[in-house]
């Protein structure tokens, strides 16, 4: 067996790809800023600088172990080097460390106290750029960025998106959206996996903390709180417990202390979206329509949909996520058993996700009066940091149970929190409700961490197809294999981050894949203590059909839980084409992906002939624009305020006929034609 | 202002299209593709990167970090007279600074400004163009070397250029100038465009 030595002592390499690995294994934890195991090596930070007889010093996570290498990893030069790299890394970086975000989480942080720099020689970080905080989700202060990339790479390669890029040159060189634009102008889907692996506080959860504060002191408000299944098996991390154990106990109990009205389980909402879901599948695999059925629970997953596969909004389950159906169930149906208005009602949840604030604000989840249905979104960080302001001691908690009557919860919706889950609760519940093959409650196949998995599940005569897929990179590869009829599944569960919501953007740090197989572990042991298992068996989702709701996929059903979706923009621009002048008429083609795919080129050609003709010229503006958000109705253009779809290069000249001429400015000034 | 930035989106959209297509749509002749751009644009506009994003089936991010990378290219757009100042070793010692002190003050470019509201004239500083011999040098649009240049020599080519510009007949003599390398139809083209914007948008005329 090939081994290296280091520090004196033999280690065996094992496939091991690089020195960084084995290192570990010989016990010592080399520091890192740019290396994930899960990334591609990027070799940027040189922290982990290791001395190699014969070769000097070398960045161990990018030179793979060889048989026979001497490595010392702690001499001399290797301290000097990375106290240097982390002094010049401090140099420009804003030290606002005592008021940062990520105070107290922060690897700049932590590694500047470890290897001893207790001075910066080299004065202040001179120019400060705007921090970007024009999002529901993610903050942005690239005055802290240390250009280590890890958001870069996350972005690109697991999540298939590409967002975030360097840009410029030496000094100047930053990571920034195209453009320097604001993330709320660009694709970004908020799913906040840059935010899992930034090491400083360049990228940040977006703080709801104070809004929370001001309900809880609002003594005219009623403050609810709804906790997500994935919260349970990661709040313990804040205060020094290992990912995976469970915590709910503890959690309930603190958060009536911090004065929540009700204390309520996510984990119904969930066996409620279970129930809705396996009844819009069951139909739509009845009627064999749309095909396979992807799921909603995931905010990132669905804006990701919107932008990237427009055409394929209807496979999408038109189910609201847990969160917001459980918000619509308290504003509409609880409240009157409360006897408080909505307006009054409080509704903070708390969820491993930075997309779910986003997903609270989408206006589809405002009611007529303005009425947000969740008012509030807490990150698992954000709740921790809360107990730790109002004081309260998290290990001494006694453990207490959910309010009723939403704290009943199955292991079904518990499992909702990790990558596999809805859809094994979804098969649960279709186990259930098609009356066959009831005693099945664990479907192994669906479960593991695999990127995609896929499943034919048996249930009495009906064969499902079933696929799992998480981090968004994957899905982008498994939607264009169904697109292009290479595989075919009946159901499809989607998140957007590895790992499913145990690994979101709002879970505690270090939020890596140990981690998250850990929480997810953690969920699969308390599915399995739960006395109820199948979502159809939770009286209290029962009871509110009964009594509101009528049965699954009814009239009032839609209207509580269901939503819908539509194409939306990735990023906004316009290029003009042809004519400035004023008082003309704008007309706009699409230029987005789904219309460049369909021939907006050939559209625009036939356009710009028309307009630069002598009958038209001067009248109208031609310009491209980058998505009407309509793109899954052909090439669109707006002429004026109004928006025309389905124009081709063949109907473009009757379409210009048609919809631009009768709408020119009618009189145009001879001596401008002239 | 109004007039030069409508002369320069009347730029014929197709081009971009067939540049894209000349590179086979390839992601790896991005620089190429851009070069191109550049050289049709003067500078690369925004909304034309997002577009050849999209041909390419690239992110935004990924283009804009690559345009924003080499020092060729420019998301500024540029002047139809490009000055560039040498100020490498040689020039620098034999007086670099006090010529680009001139271009400055003649053109009314304070620091922060390198190209004129009119986008007539664009200063840049360039490391070397190795030609230290005829130190300090200044070429206009690649094309035309000054080597062994006094301020007052420069301040004089300057007023030319200018007056060029002035008399009117050197807008599409420039033009022309700036697209020698591309073909003769794009050439056309322009000029034809630049005739027509001066036609539609000169303020104070018609209605």
């Amino acid at each position: 067996m090939p081994h290296v030595t280091v520090d004196g002592q033999k280690v065996e390499i094992n496939g091991e790809k690089n020195i960084l690995e084995v290192v570990r294994k010989a016990g010592i934890e080399l520091p890192t800023f740019c290396y994930h195991s899960e990334l591609s090596v990027y070799g940027a930070c040189r922290m982990c600088a290791v001395e190699v007889d014969g070769m000097g010093l070398v960045a161990a996570c990018s030179t793979p172990p060889a048989d026979g290498m001497v490595i010392r990893t702690n001499t001399e030069r290797t301290q000097r080097l990375r106290r240097m790299v982390v002094e010049l890394l401090l140099a420009d970086h804003h030290r606002d460390c005592t008021t940062c975000e990520k105070n107290g989480m922060c690897k700049l942080q932590s590694l500047a106290y470890q290897l001893g720099v207790r001075k910066v020689r080299f004065g202040e970080r001179e120019e400060m750029l705007p921090i970007d905080d024009s999002n529901p989700s993610v903050v942005r202060d690239p005055n802290k960025c240390i250009l280590c990339g890890d958001c870069v790479r996350v972005c690109s390669e697991i999540q298939g998106i590409g967002v975030l890029d360097f840009a410029g040159r030496g000094s100047r060189t930053c990571v920034s959206p195209a453009f320097g634009r604001k993330l709320s102008e660009v694709e970004c889907v908020y799913c906040g996996q840059c935010v899992a692996v930034c090491p400083t506080g360049a990228l940040t959860g977006k703080p709801e903390g104070e809004a929370v504060w001001s309900a809880l002191h609002d003594p005219t408000k009623t403050v609810v709180a709804q906790v997500a299944p994935a919260v349970r098996v990661a709040l313990g991390e804040v205060f020094g417990g290992k990912p995976g154990e469970i915590e709910t106990g503890k959690i309930v109990a603190a958060l009536r202390k911090l004065g929540f009205a009700k204390v309520f389980d996510t984990v119904f909402g969930a066996d409620l979206t279970a129930v809705e879901e396996c009844h819009e599948f069951l139909g739509r695999l009845k009627k064999g329509e749309d095909l396979p059925l992807f799921t909603s629970c995931c905010p990132g997953w669905v804006k990701f949909m919107e932008q990237y596969y427009p055409d394929m909004l209807p496979n999408l389950s038109t189910c609201r996520s847990p969160q917001q159906m459980f918000g619509s169930v308290i504003k509409r149906f609880y409240s009157k058993e409360l006897g408080v208005r909505p307006e009054d009602i409080f509704v903070v949840s708390i969820m491993p996700c930075t997309a779910k604030k986003f997903e609270a604000k989408r206006p589809e989840f405002v009611s007529d009066g303005g009425v947000r249905d969740v008012d509030a979104v807490l990150s698992t960080n954000e709740v921790g940091l809360l107990l730790k302001q109002a004081g309260i001691v998290f290990d001494e908690l006694e453990g207490e149970g959910f309010d009723q009557p939403f704290g009943l919860a199955t292991g079904g919706g518990v499992i909702f929190g990790v990558t596999g889950g809805v859809a094994e609760a979804v098969l649960r519940t279709a186990a259930a409700s098609l009356g066959v093959d009831s005693g099945r409650i664990d479907f192994y196949e669906v479960r593991g961490f695999e990127g995609t998995r896929e499943a034919t599940v048996r249930l009495g005569d009906a064969e499902v197809r079933v696929a799992v897929v998480h981090g968004l990179a994957n899905a982008r590869a498994l939607v264009e294999a169904v697109r292009r009829k290479e595989v075919c599944y009946n159901l499809v569960e989607v998140m957007a981050c590895p790992g499913g919501c145990v690994g979101g953007g709002g879970q505690p740090y270090p939020n890596d894949i140990p981690a998250r197989k850990s929480r997810g572990k953690g969920l699969y042991r308390s599915d399995k203590t739960m006395q109820l298992r199948s979502p159809s068996e939770n009286l209290a989702v029962t009871r509110l059909y009964e009594k509101y709701l009528g049965k699954p996929g009814s009239e009032v059903a839609h209207e509580a839980l269901h939503t819908s979706y539509g194409p939306r923009r990735r990023i906004s621009g316009d290029m003009r084409i042809n004519g400035a002048t004023p008082g003309a008429l704008d007309i706009s083609v699409c230029v987005g992906t789904g219309c460049y795919l369909r021939g907006s080129y050939d559209v625009i050609d036939v356009f710009t002939r028309l307009a630069e003709s002598d009958e038209f010229i001067g009248r109208v503006n031609l310009k491209a624009t980058f998505c009407l958000e309509h793109c899954d109705r052909g090439v669109s253009i707006k002429v004026g305020d109004k928006i025309v779809t389905g124009v081709t290069p063949e109907n473009a000249e009757r379409v210009f006929m048609e919809e631009v001429v009768p709408r020119l400015p009618r009189e145009t000034c001879a001596a401008c034609r002239a | 202002m109004a007039v030069a930035e409508n002369e320069m989106f009347q730029r014929r959209f197709d081009k971009v299209n067939s540049i894209i297509e000349k590179h086979g749509g390839r992601v790896s002749n991005l620089i190429a593709i851009l070069q191109e751009i550049q050289a049709e644009y003067r500078y690369l506009p925004e909304e034309v990167l997002t577009y050849v994003a999209t041909a390419l089936g690239i992110p935004p991010a990924t283009v804009y970090g690559v345009a924003t990378f080499y020092a060729q290219f420019s998301l500024k757009p540029k002047g139809k007279y490009i000055i560039k100042v040498c100020d490498g070793t040689a020039c620098h010692v034999r007086g670099s600074e006090k010529l680009r002190y001139v271009v400055r003050e003649k053109l009314g470019l304070d620091d922060s400004k390198d190209t004129t509201d009119d986008l007539k004239f664009t200063l840049e500083t360039v490391s070397c163009i190795g030609a230290c011999g005829l130190a300090p040098v200044v070429t206009v649009n690649d094309r035309e070397v000054y080597g062994q240049l006094t301020p007052e020599a420069l301040s004089i080519i300057l007023d030319q250029l200018v007056a060029k510009e002035k008399s009117g007949d050197g807008s599409r003599r420039a033009d022309a100038d700036a697209d020698a390398d591309a073909d003769a139809d794009a050439d056309a083209d322009v000029a034809t465009d630049s005739t027509r914007a001066a036609g539609t948008d000169v303020p104070g005329e018609g209605c």
